[in-house]
């Protein structure tokens, strides 16, 4: 084999970790969102031996800059270095922790096919599991706005002001997630909810990233927002998450207590 | 494609864990060629292994009564368990005879991503065991990545309310590495856990 042919099999890219599955005595397949590859799936080998030159680089959730070689049906993972270890401060705390488990499997589920681009949802992945691990927000905010920002690069957006059916100017008490959003009186199916108005606006400034709005939402109408967005995104998917019923919300739990500290 | 019983054979090893179908010929022909008598010893170990081994009731380790040989030693301690994930675990912790407690097998760690959450593993049966206030100190020895982490962190807040002292493996740097390889994680787990010398 001359030197060229090999170095063309080799490439590089920016990736996020999303999922790793043990394989055969030491080795590991690792599901990567790239930059600019897309979904990859690679084999790193010996990666479970205490001296893997891998080391806890290809734990879940780790921002790296990886080198793969081509394979005939797996890539192999060569060399990795951290660009930032997000796992650190997510697998410290549980509920951050289903939280980006739910993301990666969203990212992945909206990534059928490997190997294809899909730099807008990296970067949203990316940023996702970056404000999980740093905790500016709560972790169940944080994985409603991205499932909402997902679904609007996926073409799923739910309508949340106009009618979703006849695009009657809103806002509207209705919702229904077969209809696709919000809908007017005129157009609601039978089975339509009617969620708080606050509950639409808390949705609303998640997608559109108003986060001042978002963290000073009431815990009724987060939870309310979150069975609505979880509900709408297993309706495009047409298979139910494994994770989000894994999902530990309890921070909502932890920011009133917070909330209630700052009022006294 | 070959006929009837040793491909029978061959098909049944190709459905084991890291056997190819070119290892399932081999071993189907290296089967074919061996001595009866270690065949039918062969066939034996296999049914018997079926037959009698099962889970402990107490730590759901394996064992060929409903306790363990752990479990129904008098001289290990009750005051301490550790919590592992797996058997095999339990194997590579006696190996260290380091340890004289018991053990409490949990089946596996929390994985969203796969669909295991705490109530697919042992957790209500280790909250049992916890109940009757003879255990004094819990030592979480779940594996060093993200999903055993996870795993310790939801076992501790389960069960620091119980005023038990809940301890977890110490992680860090190999012996025999360099401390230039070491991943940021390892490292700084390794500074966090640095000890007087």
């Amino acid at each position: 084999m001359s030197g060229v042919g090999f170095k063309g099999k080799l490439y590089r890219d920016d990736a996020l970790v999303l999922r790793v599955q043990k394989l055969g005595e030491s080795d590991r397949i690792i599901t990567l969102f790239t930059r600019r590859h897309g979904r990859v799936r690679a084999v790193a080998k010996g990666v479970r031996k205490t001296m893997s030159k891998f080391g806890g680089r290809l734990e879940p959730f780790g921002h790296v800059d990886v080198q793969l070689l081509e394979g005939r049906s797996l890539d192999v993972i060569s060399q990795v270095e951290g660009v930032d270890l997000y796992g650190r401060r997510i697998m410290d705390d549980y509920p951050r922790y289903t939280v980006a488990s739910a993301i990666a499997e969203t990212a992945e589920r909206l990534t059928p096919v490997e190997q294809e681009p899909s730099l807008r949802l990296f970067l949203l992945t990316l940023g996702a599991i970056r404000a999980l691990a740093l905790g500016e927000h709560g972790s169940s905010l944080v994985l409603d706005a991205y499932l909402l920002r997902a679904m609007g690069v996926a073409g799923w957006a739910p309508a949340l002001l106009d009618c979703a059916v006849c695009g009657n100017p809103g806002p509207h008490r209705g919702f229904s997630v077969p209809a696709g959003g919000a809908v007017c009186p005129d157009c609601r199916p039978p089975g339509a909810s009617h969620p708080a108005p606050a509950t639409i606006e808390l949705m609303a400034a998640l997608a559109s990233s108003d986060w001042q709005v978002a963290d000073a939402s009431e815990p009724n109408h987060r939870r309310e927002a979150s069975g609505l967005v979880a509900a709408h995104l297993q309706w495009h998917l047409e298979r139910a998450l494994r994770s989000l019923p894994l999902v530990d919300r309890d921070d909502t739990t932890r920011d009133r207590a917070r909330d209630r500290k700052e009022r006294s | 494609m070959y006929e009837g019983a040793i491909q029978d054979l061959i098909d049944e090893l190709g459905r084991l864990p890291g056997v190819g179908p070119k290892s399932a010929q081999r071993i189907a022909f290296h089967v074919l060629s061996s001595d009866p008598s270690d065949v039918k010893r062969l066939a034996q170990a296999l049914t018997r292994v079926k037959e009698l081994v099962r889970f402990c009731t107490r730590c759901f380790n394996v064992a060929e009564s409903d306790l363990c040989r752990i479990c129904r030693d008098p001289r290990r301690s009750d005051e301490v368990y550790c919590v592992v994930e797996e058997p095999k675990d339990v194997v590579a912790i006696e190996r260290t005879g380091e340890f004289r407690g018991r053990y409490h097998v949990l089946g596996g760690a929390i994985n969203p991503l796969e669909g295991v959450g705490p109530d697919n593993l042992k957790v209500r049966e280790l909250m049992m065991r916890l109940a009757d206030g003879t255990c004094k100190e819990l030592i979480l020895a779940t594996d060093p990545n993200t999903e055993g982490e996870a795993t310790a962190t939801y076992l501790a807040l389960l069960v620091k309310p119980m005023g038990l002292n809940v301890t977890r493996l110490a992680s860090g740097l190999p012996v025999g590495g360099d401390l230039e390889y070491a991943d940021e994680i390892t490292l700084g787990r390794a500074f966090e856990g640095r000890r007087a010398v």
